[in-house]
């Protein structure tokens, strides 16, 4: 019994993101499925501007559909996805993008995996150059070889 | 790495003078004393630098915030600094407008766009009614609106604008990269954006912002 409820959850939470996927309305799709599919990655890629940090594929904001509905449009009109893309950038700057591209208001983010490695590394390698060897220890004096003899000779004897 | 010396095994030798121990653990040539200075400086220095910064950047933004100038979900506007994108909209009540009419109208104008399902609108009005009567002019965009639902939220909440129009079903919006509403723009006597804002107008903002650069734009 318990297992089954189990297999159920494990059904459902594998099931829940092909659902969130398919939210749009199906009178909305594109009838031919290649379009379709490229109209679908590419809102994927496009962020609604009201949920913020959901795609335009995902989201059921008014605006989120208006957008999905103006992607087919444009891929029905024969554009590429770099033109609707650039469409929309005009209108909502790189924000609408989900994957920013690289330039100066961008290169930080970019590259602070970069930035963590090597910082990671230099933490690494400090460390390990400042654990050399000490020098060897300055000979001893007269009063330490006398006292090490003795002890020896203390121990020995022991 | 290897270890300075362990310690052997009983009966214990005495301990070396304590400039001996530290000679052990430094390395060759090292100041004596200057590393764990510099150390603690570091460790308490770096997390001080972090916290003061990020104190700042709080307080800047629970600021703007409390002013209406910062708006943590608003998206700048690639509008600003550019001419109007090209438009033409029935009207609510009497005629619309287009986007030719902004650009005849040869002065400043407040762009607004509301909403009769927008709560936040609400608030906003009498901001508006406010401006109005100082003489600014204000053209109003009605987002997503049914015409006899839009009419009705100016006839209950008061009417600023001295022209309304209706983009029921949103696409001139979009061009105007309209996120929400309400949403509020600045254009000057050429039609060019120059101010934009996300969210609802404070009667601050309109006062502080909208009022001066009204004014320096009318001269």
């Amino acid at each position: 019994m318990k297992r089954a409820v189990l297999k159920l959850l494990l059904a459902a939470m594998l099931l829940a993101p092909v659902a969130a996927h398919a939210i749009s309305d199906p009178s909305e799709m594109l009838a031919n499925p290649k379009l379709e599919a490229r109209a679908e990655a590419l809102g994927r890629r496009l962020r609604c501007l009201v949920c913020q940090n959901e795609s335009i594929e995902e989201s059921s904001a008014g605006l989120a559909q208006d957008l999905r509905a103006l992607v087919r449009r444009h891929i029905m009109r024969g554009e590429s996805d770099k033109q609707i893309i650039a469409f929309l950038v005009a209108r909502y700057g790189n924000f609408v993008r989900l994957d920013p591209p690289f330039d100066p208001a961008t290169w930080l983010l970019w590259g602070s995996p970069v930035v963590a490695i090597v910082a990671g590394l230099g933490v690494v390698a400090f460390r390990v150059v400042r654990r050399v060897p000490p020098a060897a220890p300055a000979p001893l004096d007269q009063a330490e070889r006398d006292r090490l003899a003795r002890l020896l000779a203390d121990n020995a004897g022991s | 790495m290897k270890r300075p010396a362990n310690r052997p095994p009983r009966p214990s030798p005495p301990r070396p003078a304590p400039a001996r121990q530290a000679a052990l653990r430094q390395g060759p040539g090292e100041p004596a004393a200057g590393r764990p200075v510099l150390r603690r400086t570091l460790l308490f220095g770096i997390p001080a630098i972090v916290a003061l910064a990020a104190g700042a950047g709080f307080f800047f933004m629970l600021r703007g915030l409390r002013r209406g100038t910062f708006n943590p979900h608003g998206v700048p506007s690639p509008l600003v600094g550019h001419r109007i994108p090209p438009f033409s909209l029935p009207g609510i009540d009497a005629g619309g407008f287009s986007s030719t009419e902004i650009f005849a109208a040869g002065r400043p104008l407040v762009i607004n766009f509301f909403a009769s399902w927008c709560i936040p609108c609400r608030e906003e009005q009498p901001v508006l009614m406010a401006l109005q009567a100082q003489g600014i002019p204000i053209w109003g965009i009605a987002y997503k609106d049914t015409t006899p639902a839009a009419s009705a939220f100016l006839h209950k909440f008061g009417n600023p604008y001295a022209r309304t129009a209706s983009d029921a079903p949103g696409r001139a919006s979009i061009d105007w990269g309209l996120t929400g509403v309400p949403e509020t723009f600045i254009v000057n006597n050429k039609g060019v954006v120059v101010w934009h804002m996300a969210g609802p107008l404070t009667r601050r903002l309109a006062t502080e912002v909208v009022e001066p650069m009204m004014r320096k734009l009318s001269q």
